[in-house]
């Protein structure tokens, strides 16, 4: 089962290699979102930084479900996912191959927007261990979620639209307790930093396990 | 067309119901020393949420009942009876979330009225109103899902997995005043001996009432929802039989034709456009 989850994930990373989707378009799509969020914060600093934390996992939402739609139109074009399947690959190994390619790339997309966040909202990291680990259960949590959905939907008419009515309110936990753990790690709370990162790690348990238990449904009809 | 008898006494005795809880909960029922009259709108809210809460659990449990159903492996006879009773749970779940999402809709609704008057605004950023919207956002993504043309057995899969990941929002929902300090009351009944109340007397009595009858409301729609579903699969079954006759004929009438004939037809199609 690794070795095939391993096979579908450096497809989809070698596709990115020689595509680059993720550096040219949906990094800088992160970028724009929190540019644009401080246009409409009237670009006040106190308010940016005390948001600062919210923002940044606003913005790496949306890069999960811009990456997660990328990632399975590459198998509804040509019957991919059929040939996939023929190739006597499992359900579940493209689905956890898809979901660690997914993760690697929202990790990438979660560094550019950290470095954003300290560059453009002047933030400073008090706790920079909490920041790591809050920022790899949370953005493994979207990926994992996004890879879920992205098979849910893939090959659906309005899977462009229907994915982020999707998406976002289950990732809506993931957004709350990593706002949380940010607040904490930037100093802009006096919170339990830990225990938020306990629970986004609980989160991405939880969607594990439900994804271990769908794969077979959802591939086998996509 | 989908009423049968048992619907229509179940109608009669849902209706008559209603009429009662409003006598109790307008006139009846006291006025609370805390929120006032404002109190009444506490037998439609929480009874709304609670049938919101069991039409999602039956949801759940129909989408389980589907992906069992159409687990890989049954064939042959086997496999018509599971087909036949996959689709019958897939109805139910498709049922039961539309009642699921007009009684959030609800909740949320005479939520807000009661905001209104005892907070001052009709909506405030707090962890039970934020993730019981997020328990409807997510249950029309739902109903979105279902909607899609896909193949039915294809469709049903999908939509059962979802319903399975959505119905974990329903215990954050639920315990959401406990695990956040929250500005909205605590659970106004706990179920089991010593369980905590909110309401005494005849408030807890009307507020009981309320849910059995809101349940009966749900019951009696959910029914007539369920079986104009059956119709809608029946009446495309009967267009698509009505279609293949029609082409049937068709061919039967003209004969067979030659490959020739095809491309010129077709060569005279594009040189009329």
């Amino acid at each position: 089962m690794l070795r095939e989850i391993w096979i579908v994930c450096r497809k989809d990373l070698t596709i990115e290699w020689r595509a680059r989707v993720t550096l040219v378009q949906i990094v800088p799509t992160v970028l724009l979102v929190l540019v644009v969020f401080a246009f409409a914060f009237d670009a006040n600093p106190t308010l940016l930084g005390a948001g600062a934390g919210g923002l940044f996992w606003v913005a790496v939402l949306f890069g999960a479900v811009l990456g997660s739609k990328r990632s399975f139109d590459i198998e509804a074009e040509g019957g991919n996912l059929d040939a996939l399947r023929l190739g006597g690959l499992a359900p579940a190994a493209i689905l956890w191959g898809k979901a660690t390619a997914l993760a690697l790339q929202s990790m990438v997309v979660g560094v550019f927007a950290a470095a954003g966040l300290l560059v453009l909202f002047s933030v400073t990291v008090e706790d920079w261990l909490l920041i790591v680990a809050a920022g790899l259960c949370g953005t493994a949590a979207f990926a994992v979620c996004g890879a879920l959905y992205g098979a849910m939907t893939v090959g659906l008419r309005s899977a462009d639209t229907l994915l982020p009515l999707l998406l976002i309110p289950v990732a809506a936990p993931v957004l709350l307790a990593g706002t949380r753990a940010f607040d904490v790690a930037l100093g802009t709370s006096a919170d339990q930093g830990w225990s938020w990162t306990a629970l986004l790690a609980v989160v991405l348990v939880t969607y594990i396990a439900v994804g271990w238990l769908a794969a077979g449904p959802l591939l086998e009809d996509a | 067309m989908t009423g049968s008898l048992a619907t229509r006494v179940l109608g009669a005795v849902a209706l008559a119901a209603v009429a009662v809880m409003a006598i109790l909960a307008l006139w009846i029922s006291p006025a609370d020393e805390v929120q006032g009259d404002a109190v009444r709108l506490m037998y439609v809210h929480v009874p709304s949420i609670w049938v919101a809460y069991g039409s999602f659990v039956l949801t759940a449990f129909a989408s389980a009942r589907v992906l069992w159903r159409t687990r890989s492996g049954a064939g042959g006879s086997q496999g018509v009876i599971a087909d036949r009773q996959a689709r019958h749970w897939d109805r139910v779940a498709g049922a039961a979330a539309e009642l699921g999402v007009i009684f959030t809709a609800l909740t949320l609704m005479t939520g807000s009225l009661w905001g209104k008057v005892t907070w001052g605004a009709y909506w405030q950023w707090d962890a039970r109103l934020t993730t019981s919207v997020l328990l409807f956002v997510t249950y029309l993504g739902y109903l979105a899902l279902r909607r899609l043309p896909a193949e039915s057995r294809s469709r049903a899969r999908r939509s059962a997995v979802m319903a399975l990941i959505a119905v974990v929002n329903l215990p954050i929902v639920h315990f959401s005043v406990d695990w956040w300090r929250t500005l909205h009351q605590e659970a106004s009944l706990e179920l089991g001996p010593g369980g905590a109340r909110n309401y005494t007397g005849e408030m807890y009595w009307t507020l009981l009432y309320s849910w059995a009858t809101f349940t009966m409301v749900a019951l009696w729609i959910g029914i007539h929802r369920y079986r104009v579903l059956r119709l809608e699969e029946l009446a495309e079954e009967a267009a698509l039989e009505e279609l293949l006759a029609a082409r049937r004929a068709e061919y039967e009438n003209a004969g067979p034709r030659s490959t020739e004939q095809e491309s010129n037809e077709r060569a005279e199609q594009v040189t009329s456009r």
